[in-house]
């Protein structure tokens, strides 16, 4: 009875129960005869249809016992189950023991089909059709909010089926995103830079990728690239998987493509974050959900070469 | 002062005086226990027309029962209600959860046929199909195969404790034991496989809530049938009471012929009942003594009478005793016995507008869910939008959806996917056509394209189309094409 602060609560439903059931048992004994009445059978007062009444009959004997049974029930689940305030019942049942139960015994059940797959490499698993189809069921379930039921992403949440990775495609890469989630940060520039600059800047990016620009603004913009955002982008411009930093010569947004997306990707910054799985998924979830990710943008032909 | 008189089973030293109420009829005051302590009812054996009709329909309705568990239907048990799979197999046909609409539509014609039969002729469910009293007719005729018929029970019953009374009420109960757990088992095998069922049973590996349904349905026969009988009837079934309502003064009741039979009165089988003044009833008590729920049919329509007909059957047998015509309880009307109307007029007054009003909606109802069953579709289908959109290259957008399809054939079907409602809406998924095998579901996710410019901003209605693909190797023999409706939504920017 913690949903409560003070303890007073717990006596007044335990007082309040009992006195309930005690008040049903001296209500049964005291009022199952009638005294002074005629021996005659009694009629209800209530008249129905001119001329129809109801005989006051008495009910059956049995059905008397069925209250007794009732509170001998009662009685029973407030000694075996909590109910009696701050008394835990005697066999220590609570919802969440009742949740965690269940969850193990699904566990026990549904972990031969993942543990098949465990001890594959994710490449083998992958060109297995039937993996993939329970790797798909997966990623249905805890996936596809964010990233799209076809894997497809959307703006903000990466696209799994291009051949574009942020941190990878290799089975660890992709492990490791799963189970332990990503943080992806792109500062903000828009104070250290003149809106000039972070013009200029934008307009190179979008050259990488083939974008028609002016030569004075790729000009300006290579300088200030040079010196703030070679770092994470490298000096090709072509990103970093070992801190997410996106390869910008691949015509692929992840915030957007337009020169408005991209002035305010660099003045703003942008954060996305991958959360982390190990905590909700088992080791051999995560196994399979990586080698259907890693499916989605391999070559089907491939996968079937794959050593098993 | 009236002394008052004082009946209780407690000692009656502890109860307080009390003082009559006085009042017109001189009732006398008395301390009542408020409840009654059963009485039971020991109905006699019958033989008859009646009779032999409930017993057709005991072995109609638990042939039924008993055997439907135990067909097969294409390597599977015919009738098969499988819960944890929640698919419910009727020979050729597979429900799911989905066609809930199938059972409600059942049940409805089921309440209608309750109320046409009982306009015609009062509680016929209760007299002849009502499992109560099927399941009390086999107890009672068990009961009587071994202890005898009524005075031979009362005699036993009154009996101190004998090695013959001990064995015989054993064997008693050991028969009805037996039935009651064989119906247990019977009706779990509807849930659970019953061939599967039987050899957990030897195997002794019967499930915990296997053995527990077992035992409760058996123990819920055993009690209702052996114990309790006509207090379900009496006290428990909604429908006993219910079903008075539909009564009208032209439904066929059981009923007494006061007319014919009063003056009641016993007299020698020589003896002219016209001289000594005495109607055709000669008050032999026979029709109480058959009567399950134990009431005195002379007495008028009552609601514990279940509409069994065993006076009818009882009466006509002393009848025809005595040399007198039959008919003295029988099925009639209200109207018929008020004026005298002849058979053919009881008959035509069937046909009244309430009849044919139920008639006609209980047969409109049946054709149509008969026609909806026939032209139901093996395939269902539900669309979930994804709640992204998606900016798909230059100026496209793209929408993407969970194509749930799922298939109660028995087979494994070909498919594939259309939508229509936007003009050059494509479909960018491939996979195309796709297969679901038997009684599977798959979610299939689709996605699609659209070029921007060409469509204003908001949500537009778009339908799917999942149909029967016949290319390849496999070709269709029952085409089908679900239209499922979803939307289409484009972002403002």
């Amino acid at each position: 009875m913690s949903d409560f602060l003070s303890g007073f609560w717990g006596y007044f439903i335990a007082i309040g129960t009992l006195g309930g059931i005690a008040f049903c048992v001296v209500l049964l004994t005291a009022t199952n005869k009638r005294r002074g009445a005629s021996k005659k059978p009694e009629l209800h007062d209530h008249v129905w249809d001119e001329d129809l009444q109801e005989y006051n009959n008495p009910l059956p004997l049995w059905w008397m016992g069925l209250f007794y049974l009732t509170i001998i029930f009662g009685v029973g689940y407030l000694v075996l189950y909590p109910g009696l305030g701050e008394f835990k019942g005697t066999l220590g049942w609570t919802s969440s023991g009742e949740h965690t139960d269940e969850q193990q015994q699904a566990k026990a059940r549904f972990a031969p089909i993942f543990e098949k797959y465990a001890q594959q490499d994710v490449r083998a698993v992958a060109a297995i059709p039937e993996a993939r189809a329970t790797g798909q069921r997966l990623f249905l379930t805890y996936c596809a909010q964010c990233h799209g039921s076809d894997s497809g992403g959307a703006k903000g949440f990466p696209n799994l089926t291009d051949k574009d990775w942020l941190y990878g495609n290799d089975p660890a890469s992709i492990r490791t995103s799963i189970a332990e989630g990503r943080n992806g940060v792109m500062p903000a520039f828009g104070q250290m830079l003149t809106s000039e600059e972070v013009n200029e800047v934008s307009y190179y990016v979008l050259s990488l990728s083939g974008f028609p620009s002016d030569s004075v603004k790729i000009y300006g913009g290579r300088k200030v690239f040079q010196s703030k955002c070679v770092a994470c982008h490298g000096a090709d411009g072509k990103g970093n998987h070992a801190i997410g930093a996106p390869n910008l010569t691949d015509k692929i947004w992840l915030h957007g493509g337009s020169s408005k997306d991209v002035i305010e990707t660099v003045s703003n910054g942008r954060s996305s974050r991958m959360p982390a799985h190990q905590d909700i998924l088992d080791e051999s979830k995560i196994h399979l959900l990586s080698a259907y990710v890693y499916s989605l943008s391999a070559d089907t032909e491939k996968l079937v070469e794959a050593p098993k | 002062m009236i002394k008052p008189i004082t009946i209780t089973p407690r000692s009656p030293a502890t109860e307080p005086p009390v003082n009559s109420p006085g009042g017109p009829d001189g009732g006398e005051a008395v301390s009542q226990a408020l409840y009654e302590i059963r009485k039971k009812i020991y109905p006699r054996a019958v033989h008859g027309w009646f009779a032999n009709w409930r017993i057709a329909m005991v072995i109609f309705t638990q042939l039924l029962f008993y055997g439907t568990a135990w067909l097969e239907w294409n390597g599977r048990q015919a009738v098969l209600f499988d819960l944890a799979a929640r698919k419910f197999y009727i020979f050729g046909m597979v429900f799911w959860p989905q066609d809930f609409i199938y059972l409600a539509l059942l049940l409805i014609i089921s309440a209608l046929s309750l109320f046409l039969f009982t306009a015609v002729a009062g509680r016929l469910f209760c007299g002849y199909a009502c499992p109560q009293t099927v399941y009390t007719e086999i107890f009672l005729w068990i009961e009587r195969s071994i202890e005898g018929d009524r005075a031979q029970r009362m005699k036993l019953d009154q009996q101190p404790h004998s090695v013959e009374r001990i064995f015989k009420k054993t064997f008693k109960h050991f028969a009805w034991g037996t039935l009651a757990l064989w119906t247990g088992f019977t009706f779990v095998g509807y849930f659970t496989p019953i061939r599967d069922l039987t050899m957990e049973f030897f195997r002794t590996t019967l499930g915990p809530w296997e053995t527990f349904w077992i035992l409760f349905y058996g123990f819920a026969t055993y009690g209702n049938a052996g114990w309790m009988r006509e207090q379900v009837c009496k006290y428990m079934c909604p429908y006993a009471r219910f079903q008075s309502v539909m009564f009208d003064r032209d439904t066929l009741v059981i009923t007494y012929d006061a007319k014919r039979g009063e003056p009641r009165g016993s007299r020698s089988r020589s003896a002219d009942a016209k001289t000594a003044g005495l109607g055709d009833c000669v008050d032999c008590g026979i029709c109480v003594q058959v009567c399950p729920t134990g009431i005195d049919i002379r007495k008028g329509l009552q609601y514990e009478c279940i509409g069994c007909a065993a006076c009818i059957d009882g009466c006509n047998q002393v009848m025809d005793k005595m040399g007198y015509p039959r008919e003295l309880i029988r099925y009639t009307t209200e109207n018929a016995v008020e004026r005298g109307y002849a058979w053919k007029e009881i008959i035509r007054r069937v046909f009244r507008p309430r009849i044919l009003i139920y008639t006609a909606i209980v047969w409109t109802i049946i054709l149509a869910s008969s026609a909806a069953i026939w032209l139901r579709e093996p395939i269902k289908v539900d669309i979930i939008r994804d709640r992204i959109t998606r900016q798909g290259g230059e100026e496209q957008v793209e929408n993407v959806y969970q194509v749930r399809v799922m298939n109660t054939d028995e087979k494994t079907h070909r498919f594939r996917i259309r939508v229509t409602g936007l003009e050059d809406l494509k479909i960018l998924s491939k996979d195309q056509p796709m297969e679901i095998g038997s009684t599977a579901s798959r979610i299939v996710p689709v996605r699609l394209g659209l070029s921007a410019t060409r469509v204003a901003p908001g949500s537009h209605d778009i339908e799917f189309i999942v149909e029967s693909s016949s290319d390849g190797d496999h070709p269709s023999s029952d085409g089908f094409s679900i239209r499922e409706k979803a939307v289409f939504v484009v972002p403002r920017r």
